[in-house]
């Protein structure tokens, strides 16, 4: 530790230097410092190895260049005959141990501080599935989906990219500031992994397993990070952003956001005495499907062949209603099919199923209502 | 060439008779495809080995060249997200299993005979089969690619459940090649063990060998350990995908965590046995080139040693974000963090054997220059990585990417690359051209260096690896980095040209073409004769 003191000091003066206006926000070439007590700790911790690690190489390098240039043959240098020194390989074994040691101090405090997660003010359990974000607030009754709201037409270089391009959402996580969150992490299909950069946070979340870790933000503002563990096809488009607030603001937010939920609850429960028509069924279905299908099964409907199915003139969208809206509900075990009967409402539920079974000339004619989908989630429809 | 003196001793090799023997007055001597197809001798099946790993090269390196493309600017240009995936697997695979790995083994077969004074490897005729597994099972990887609903793309470390129950169908295709690779790897590795204690030269202890020798018959072992737990890995992935097992399902009481364990149980030994063998390339080539002894030949002996039993004790630090209690996160970062000791100690051995050398630069000598200098950049990285609370922030991003390829690319390859430039004469019998070599070597080294140095940046300013598509402040270094890489790929070319025309011809070569060479293998007339020390030398 006394060893590295000095290094450390230098190491904060540069950072004082450089860092406040130029670093605060992600820098283009180096790691965030953050906006927590411990990112900003792993950055001094990045900072302080990467000055170490390049003064090694000048030392080592330096000797080796010295040493290219100074012993050439072309110089007339004629090779001396000495080899094996014990005592040389010893000092030379002893020193990186030394080093090491700094290096493995304040490494083990860091550690052991990002590990605490208990006495925690708030829990948000996190679930990953392919390819959005599910959050859930304990003990607060609230629980949403977060997906990411690039256009396909950005994707596929047809109009502008936005500034917040793949990293933007539908529904930001939304946490207080100065209160200690927990996070309960876990994946409904694959492992994904949920990392913001700026909390140096970053935490597999493994299908059957909850994981924990923790974070305490210091200042109010949006936080981008995104999937960090391939996940399959659209790895890549599987953004997470984060909103700090001030304590005041959250409670503000989160009361709001539960009389939200309350009132779509309702409209739920109101869709189920409502009997919906082919055009409004349709155009709902169509919105639906290229927000949640499309991924897999296609603008198209015919899928990917050999990966994903294809649903136009598939046996399961013009065969029994019933399979239909059971798979859509419950998905298919063992493979890339997610149940979705949490995912959408009883609505949009009925919607998708009743387009499936009418677009790309499937023509069933078929309109599934929100009470079949009641029924059949609650096990009266037999 | 000029400035290689040769000494009058240096065209007397031992057994100048009985080497310079052809072919024909030793059993038969097939000719055309059957001279390959049947081969029992160590000089071509190393051949063999040796072109397969150049072909592989090209073919992992066009993957990368599409990854790069795509990349190149944000948006989705040139292929689908699923395709990607397909590429950044097939292209890491091809270049750990059929590019770096067969490489060594070629090398290893056209050397270790030579260096230790055998006439041929232990088990000729085993030797011919591991070699001709290679191709059947890189066929079957390459044909998945063009089945119904494309080939892995779960990435090289195939991770379930994505790889079992999200997998695509060509999933049995993936599992019995790399079951193949294995069986090759692990025959390749029995030969080189009983070649090595078997077969040395009268007078040629275990601490007279190269340090080649030395560090392959290290490599050996670690291949020996670990490509049988590969194998169960990807058999559980099987019985998971096709049979109803839940090894890594936990619905049916498996764990996917326990996976990972297992594969980088061989995973992480597997970088070693990707890097050993260049530390043995490197402590020829270096001692060549500054006409002065390796300066630490046995601490070079433990440091290889113990790098490679330390490598079974770091593989979760391949694994900090999964979950692991805190106990275990410490007991990995301290482990991985004492590998850099022994790694030090063999950097600290080559610059002290170049002091006080009298150094020459050619072209094997600079890709050493390079490796020492370029490795070492890979370690430092390594070393970063270790630590891990940082690691939170490095894991699965470029950073990581970064590391690897300085590892690995300028690591490995340019290891390989120096070896065969080294040791291109003793195989063909022709000089090669020289300054097409350094062409080579410093097209290769500043694009290099402008493909994976901005990696770095990337990867700490949070782009994560594995994706096709990325946020626009990653535009720009992607850019440049993308533009590395095609030339990178262009310089390959050189290299292929370079080879082809030593084969076909030059300046002949002498059995010594470096002044300060020392070892058996230059003993014997270069190209060295079809076969070589039928009566053993003696070694003093």
């Amino acid at each position: 530790m006394r060893l590295l003191k000095p290094i450390i000091t230098i190491n904060t003066l540069i950072l004082g230097m450089v860092s406040t206006p130029l670093f605060a926000q992600q820098s283009a070439v180096n790691m965030t410092a953050g906006v927590t007590g411990i990112s900003n700790t792993v950055y001094n911790l990045h900072m302080t190895i990467l000055y170490i690690c390049i003064a090694i190489a000048v030392i080592v390098f330096g000797i080796m260049f010295w040493s290219l240039y100074q012993h050439r043959k072309s110089k007339g240098a004629v090779a001396a005959k000495f080899h094996e020194s014990t005592t040389v390989e010893i000092i030379w074994t002893a020193i990186p141990i030394v080093i090491l040691i700094g290096m493995a101090i304040p490494s083990t405090q860091a550690l052991i501080l990002m590990e605490d997660t208990t006495e925690a003010d708030i829990t948000i359990q996190i679930t990953g599935s392919q390819w959005k974000w599910h959050y859930r607030y304990f003990d607060h009754d609230l629980e949403f989906y977060s997906r990411s709201t690039t256009s396909q037409a950005e994707i596929n270089n047809e109009i502008e990219k936005q500034p917040h391009y793949l990293k933007e959402v539908d529904n930001p996580l939304v946490l207080p500031i100065n209160k200690k969150v927990r996070f309960l992490i876990t994946a409904d299909d694959v492992i994904h992994s949920w990392w913001v950069p700026a909390f140096a946070v970053k935490k597999d979340a493994n299908p059957g397993f909850i994981n924990e870790a923790w974070t305490k933000i210091d200042t109010p503002g949006t936080y981008r990070g995104q999937c960090a563990e391939l996940c399959g096809k659209d790895h890549g488009f599987m953004p997470i952003v984060v909103t700090a607030l001030e304590p005041e603001a959250f409670d503000g937010w989160l009361a709001q956001a539960q009389v939200t939920a309350k009132q779509q609850l309702q409209a739920e429960q109101q869709s189920l005495t409502q009997t919906m028509d082919m055009p409004t069924m349709m155009s709902l279905g169509e919105e639906v499907y290229n927000r949640t299908c499309t991924a897999c099964h296609q603008a198209s409907g015919q899928g990917i062949p050999g990966a994903f199915p294809a649903l136009k003139n598939s046996p399961v969208a013009l065969g029994d209603v019933n399979k239909h809206i059971n798979i859509v509900l419950h998905g298919v075990p063992g493979t890339a099919m997610a149940a979705f009967a949490k995912q959408l409402t009883k609505k949009e539920l009925a919607a998708v199923i009743t387009y499936e079974r009418n677009a790309w000339g499937n023509n069933t004619g078929d309109i599934v209502q929100p009470s079949q989908i009641d029924a059949a989630l609650t096990g009266n429809n037999q | 060439m000029s400035e290689i003196e040769l000494k009058d001793n240096a065209d007397q090799p031992i057994l100048d008779v009985p080497a310079i023997k052809t072919f024909t007055d030793h059993h038969s001597a097939p000719h055309g495809y059957k001279r390959w197809l049947f081969s029992t001798n160590h000089k071509d099946i190393g051949s063999l080995y040796l072109w397969f790993s150049l072909t592989m090269f090209f073919i992992g390196g066009a993957m990368a060249m599409i990854i790069r493309a795509e990349l190149f600017q944000p948006g989705l240009q040139l292929i689908e997200p699923n395709f990607f995936n397909q590429m950044t697997t097939s292209h890491g695979l091809i270049m750990v299993f059929g590019a770096v790995m067969p490489a060594f083994v070629g090398l290893a077969n056209w050397m270790l005979p030579l260096m230790i004074g055998a006439p041929d490897m232990a088990l000729p005729r085993m030797n011919n089969w591991s070699f001709w597994i290679l191709p059947f099972a890189f066929s079957l990887l390459l044909l998945s690619l063009f089945t119904e609903g494309g080939g892995p793309n779960f990435g090289w470390t195939f991770y379930p459940p994505l790889s079992t129950q999200f997998s695509p169908d060509s999933t049995a295709m993936f599992v019995f090649s790399v079951h193949l690779m294995g069986i090759s790897s692990i025959m390749g590795a029995i030969n080189v063990i009983v070649t090595i204690l078997n077969m040395r030269a009268p007078g040629m202890t275990l601490m007279k060998m190269p340090m080649f020798v030395w560090t392959w018959l290290i490599t050996a072992f670690l291949l020996i350990a670990v490509m049988p737990v590969l194998a169960g890995a990807v058999t559980m992935i099987l019985t998971d995908k096709y049979f109803g097992t839940s090894f890594f399902d936990a619905a049916g009481g498996g764990d996917p965590v326990l996976f990972q364990h297992i594969f980088w149980f061989f995973g992480h030994p597997e970088v070693y046995i990707m890097i050993l063998p260049s530390f043995g390339i490197i402590s020829a080539i270096i001692p060549t080139f500054a006409r002065k002894q390796l300066f630490g030949y046995h601490s070079m002996v433990y440091a290889t040693a113990s790098i490679a039993i330390l490598s079974f004790t770091v593989w979760a630090h391949h694994m900090f974000t999964v979950g692991l209690p805190l106990a275990a996160e410490l007991f990995f970062m301290y482990c991985t963090m004492l590998i850099s000791v022994p790694t030090g100690v063999k950097i600290f051995n080559w610059v002290s054997t170049l002091w006080r050398g009298s150094i020459t630069f050619e072209v094997p000598m600079l890709f050493s220059l390079a490796f020492i200098v370029l490795f070492t950049i890979g370690g430092f990285s390594g070393l970063m990585l270790a630590i891990t609370p940082a690691d939170f922030q490095y894991h699965d991003t470029y950073f990581v990417v970064a590391h690897f390829h300085y590892v690995l690319v300028t690591g490995a390859v340019f290891s390989i690359m120096a070896a065969a430039y080294y040791w291109l004469p003793k195989w063909t019998g022709y000089m090669f051209n020289e300054n097409l070599g350094k062409w080579h070597f410093w097209c290769s080294l500043i694009s290099v260096n402008i493909l994976f140095f901005p990696m770095h940046f990337l990867g700490l300013a949070g782009m994560p690896r594995r994706i096709p598509d990325y946020a626009l402040q990653f535009a720009d270094i992607n850019k440049i980095v993308s533009i590395g890489g095609f030339m990178f790929g262009l310089s390959q070319l050189i290299f292929v040209a370079v080879v082809i025309m030593a084969v076909r011809g030059g300046k002949k070569a002498p059995a010594k073409p470096w002044e300060g060479a020392e070892g058996l293998e230059w003993t014997v007339p270069s190209p060295a004769p079809y076969h070589t020390f039928d009566t053993p030398p003696e070694v003093k």
